[in-house]
C-alpha cells in the first residue's frame, strides 16, 4: 500500500478513477491540474467516499518554469510522498496539428511538460531510495499512424523517456511503470467512430493503482492491447505505409 | 463538446428514438449547450421523459461528486448525477438513510428531484422534493441560481417534479433520515379481494412507516384485487435479534438477453401470481429484511426490463383521490381484466397529502402501477380508456412512467400546469429545455 500519491492531471476520467482506486486502499492524495474548481469537487468527493486526506493544487504542464515550486508545495503538504501518477495528456486534432503551433502544444504538454515535472520527481525518489513513478503513455506511441502521429510521437517519446528513467532509477529501488491504455470511455473518445473493445475508466484506474504492487514495467490496459500492438508493430513498413490507419 | 448519435430508450424500452448524446465530465461543462435539450441521469424513467428525438440529451452520469456530508445533521450535498446506490453506500454506515426512495436505487439524485419521486412512506413523509433543502439550477441563459423553498421558491417548486424542463439540476442538498441499523422490520397481511386490501391499507392499527400492497392483477370475479399488504419500519436499535448476519447488498443475477414474447403470457404470470400470493400470505409473523431486499427487490436482477421482450413495455401508474379511489381502481382492474394483456407487476399504495411541486404526481389517495408489455396497438386503446376512468375520478398519470398520454389528457390531469408554465416562460422563454415527452404533451408551447 502506498502512503501518499501525487496525481498530475487529476481532472481526467482516468485520473479520477485512479485516484479513487488509490483512496480505496487508504492512500492520501495530492491532486494537481489546471482547473482548481474541478479539483475541489473531486477532492471533496474522495474525502467523503473514502475518508482519506486529499490535497489539491494548481498545476500547468506547459508552465515548466513553475514546476520546481509546485513540487516543493506538494512535498510541504505531503512529506511522505511515495508515488506519482502522470495522467495529463492532450490529444489535439490531427488535422489542425499540421499547423505547427497546435503540434507544438501537443508536444509541450505530452512530452516537454512531462519530462520537466518527472525529472523533479525522479531526483526526489532517487534520493529517498524508494517510491514509484507511473507514466500514462498511449498505444498510439507504439507506431506512427497518419490519424494521430503528432500525439503518437509525443507519447512515443514519453514511453522512451520512461524506459530510460526506469533504467536509471532501478539501482535506487524506484519503480518506473509505463501504462499504455487502449481505447477508454472518456471525454477524449466520446462519440468517436470506429472504436472497439472500449474499457471503462474504473477498470483502467483500478489496474493503474494495482501496478506498483505488481512486477510488470510496461502495462497495457486492457492486457490484450499488448498483442494488438505487437501485431501492428510486426507489419512491414512497406505494407504499413499503404494502410489507412 | 463531442456528441454521439445513438438510439435510446427509457427503462421500458418503448419508445426507442435517435438522440444526440453529450456527456460532460466537468461541472463547468454542465450547461445548456444547444436548444431542444434534456438531461438524462440513469435513464430509469420508463417512457420518453429522458429522450429527445432529433434533439440533444445531456448525460449527467459523470457529474456525480459528493460535495459535503454533515454526519451530525444528516445533510448531504452532491452533484445531481450521483446515484442513490452510491449515496446509500456512504450514508448507511453513518446511521443515515434516504428520506424517500423509489423502487430502484439505480437512479440519479437529480432524477429523483425532477420526477419528485415517492416511496412506500409517502403517506407519512411526502415525496422526495419535500426533503430537498436546496438545489442549483442552471438556466437556459447559462445563469446558475440556488433554489430552495425560501429562495427562488417559484423556480424551486417548478423544478421539483418539473421533469427537467425548467433547467439543468446541477447540485442538490438533501436532508436524510436517521436509522439505527440496516434492517427493516416487515409484516405481511393477505387480502382475498380489493375491498379487504383497501381495509388493510387504511387500518391505523396496521399502518407503519412504510406501506404498500402487491396485487394479483389477473385475479377476477370474487378475487378481483386480491393481494398482499406489506408494512415495515426501520428496525430500532435492540429490535434486531443478535446473531442476524449483516444485511448483504449486491446483485443476484443478470438477465443477459431479451426473453421471447411468449414467455410472459397470461398463464405463466397467473401461475407466478398464484404461487407468490400463497407464499407471501404464509408469512404471518413479522420478519427482518435488509434495505436492498426490502426497497429494491428488482435491483437484484440486472436488466429485468428484458423480461418483456425486445418490444419493451409501458408502466401505467395513476393516482386517484381518496374518496373515489376504491371505485375507480375497481373499474381500472375490471377494464384491464376484460381486454388487457397480462400485467406482471401490479402495485397499490396509499399516498399522503399533495406536495408543493407544481407538476408533481402524488396526491392524497391511492396509486396503482401496472407493467404492460407492448405487443400491438390495442394496448394503447386500452390505456386511453384507462385515462378516461382516471380523469373521471379526478386522478392523474405519472409522467416519469409515461410513454403515451395525450396532451389533452395531461391538461385535464395536471391543474398546476398553468402556474408551472408561467414560471417556465419566465426562465426559459424559448423553450430550450424540451424532451420527447414535453413535445408529445405539448408542454411549454401554448397553454
Amino acid at each position: 500500500m502506498s502512503e501518499a500519491v501525487l496525481i498530475l492531471g487529476a481532472t481526467s476520467a482516468i485520473a479520477r478513477a485512479t485516484a479513487a482506486a488509490f483512496a480505496a486502499q487508504g492512500t492520501a492524495l495530492y491532486l494537481a491540474a489546471r482547473d482548481e474548481e474541478e479539483l475541489g469537487r473531486i477532492a471533496a468527493d474522495l474525502r467523503i467516499r473514502y475518508g482519506v486526506a486529499v490535497h489539491h493544487g494548481s498545476f500547468d504542464a506547459e508552465a515548466v518554469d513553475s514546476h520546481a515550486e509546485f513540487f516543493q508545495s506538494v512535498l510541504a503538504a505531503m512529506p511522505r510522498l511515495s508515488g506519482v501518477v502522470l495522467a495529463f495528456g492532450y490529444l489535439g486534432d490531427q488535422q489542425v496539428a499540421r499547423d505547427f503551433a497546435v503540434g507544438a502544444r501537443i508536444i509541450a504538454v505530452n512530452f516537454t511538460g512531462a519530462v520537466s515535472v518527472l525529472n523533479l520527481c525522479a531526483d526526489y525518489f532517487e534520493q529517498a531510495r524508494r517510491g514509484f513513478i507511473i507514466g500514462i503513455s498511449s498505444v498510439a506511441g507504439d507506431r506512427g499512424r497518419q490519424s494521430n502521429y503528432v500525439y503518437g510521437s509525443a507519447k512515443g517519446a514519453l514511453s522512451l523517456y520512461l524506459q530510460g528513467l526506469r533504467n536509471r532509477l532501478y539501482p535506487g529501488g524506484v519503480r518506473v511503470i509505463t501504462v499504455k491504455p487502449g481505447f477508454v470511455d472518456t471525454a477524449m473518445t466520446f462519440g468517436l467512430p470506429g472504436l472497439f473493445l472500449v474499457a471503462t475508466p474504473q477498470y483502467v484506474g483500478t489496474r493503474i493503482a494495482a501496478a506498483p504492487g505488481r512486477s510488470a514495467d510496461v502495462v497495457y490496459l486492457p492486457w490484450f492491447w499488448r498483442y494488438i500492438m505487437l501485431v501492428i508493430q510486426l507489419i512491414p513498413e512497406c505494407i504499413f505505409k499503404r494502410m489507412k490507419l | 463538446m463531442a456528441v454521439s448519435i445513438t438510439k435510446l430508450g427509457g427503462w421500458g424500452r418503448y419508445p426507442v428514438q435517435s438522440c444526440e448524446l453529450e456527456r460532460p465530465e466537468r461541472y463547468r461543462d454542465l450547461r445548456p449547450s444547444s436548444a431542444r435539450l434534456i438531461v438524462r441521469g440513469q435513464g430509469r424513467s420508463y417512457g420518453d421523459a429522458a429522450l429527445n428525438e432529433n434533439g440533444r440529451v445531456l448525460l449527467t452520469e459523470r457529474i456525480n461528486r459528493l460535495l459535503d456530508f454533515d454526519m451530525e445533521q444528516g445533510v448531504l450535498h452532491a452533484e445531481a448525477g450521483v446515484t442513490l446506490a452510491d449515496l446509500l453506500e456512504i450514508i448507511v454506515p453513518h446511521g443515515w438513510f434516504l428520506p424517500v426512495t423509489p423502487g430502484t436505487k439505480f437512479v440519479s439524485l437529480g432524477g429523483c428531484v425532477a420526477a419528485d419521486v415517492h416511496g412506500k412512506n409517502h403517506h407519512r413523509d411526502g415525496s422526495f422534493g419535500k426533503h430537498v433543502l436546496g438545489l442549483e439550477l442552471i438556466l437556459a441563459s447559462g445563469e446558475r441560481i440556488w433554489c430552495s423553498p425560501a429562495e427562488n421558491s417559484e423556480q424551486f417548486w417548478a423544478t421539483v417534479g418539473g421533469m427537467g424542463l425548467t433547467g439543468i439540476i446541477g447540485e442538490v442538498q438533501l436532508k436524510l433520515q436517521p436509522v439505527a441499523n440496516a434492517w427493516m422490520s416487515v409484516r405481511h397481511r393477505a387480502a382475498s379481494n380489493l375491498e379487504r386490501l383497501f381495509e388493510l391499507l387504511q387500518d391505523p392499527q396496521l399502518d407503519d412507516h412504510y406501506a404498500v400492497a402487491w396485487l394479483d392483477s389477473l385475479a377476477t370475479g370474487k378475487g378481483l384485487g386480491r393481494g398482499i399488504a406489506m408494512f415495515a419500519h426501520h428496525a430500532e436499535a435492540g429490535e434486531v435479534p443478535a446473531g442476524l448476519l449483516p444485511a448483504g447488498a449486491g446483485r443476484g443475477w443478470d438477465l443477459p438477453f431479451d426473453l421471447p414474447r411468449w414467455v410472459m403470457n397470461r398463464q405463466s404470470i397467473s401461475a407466478f401470481n398464484d404461487r407468490y400470493y400463497r407464499r407471501q400470505a404464509a408469512k404471518r409473523e413479522p420478519f427482518f429484511s435488509g434495505h436492498d431486499a426490502y426497497f429494491y427487490p428488482l435491483d437484484s436482477i440486472g436488466h429485468w426490463n428484458r423480461l418483456y421482450g425486445k418490444h419493451g413495455f409501458v408502466q401505467y401508474q395513476c393516482v386517484l383521490p381518496e374518496a373515489s379511489a376504491h371505485d375507480g381502481i375497481a373499474q381500472l382492474l375490471e377494464a384491464l381484466a376484460r381486454s388487457g394483456p397480462a400485467s406482471f407487476l401490479a402495485v397499490l399504495k396509499r399516498l399522503g397529502a399533495e406536495g408543493s411541486g407544481l407538476l408533481s404526481f402524488p396526491l392524497a389517495g391511492y396509486t396503482l402501477a401496472l407493467d404492460l408489455p407492448v405487443r400491438d396497438h390495442e394496448l394503447f386503446a386500452l390505456l386511453d380508456a384507462l385515462d378516461e376512468i382516471v380523469i373521471r375520478h379526478g386522478g392523474r398519470v405519472y409522467l416519469a412512467k409515461d410513454a403515451r398520454l395525450s396532451a389533452q389528457s395531461f391538461r385535464a390531469m395536471y391543474p398546476g400546469y398553468e402556474q408551472w408554465l408561467r414560471v417556465k416562460n419566465s426562465i426559459d422563454p424559448e423553450n430550450k429545455f424540451s424532451s420527447s415527452l414535453s413535445r408529445r404533451l405539448e408542454i411549454g408551447s401554448g397553454a
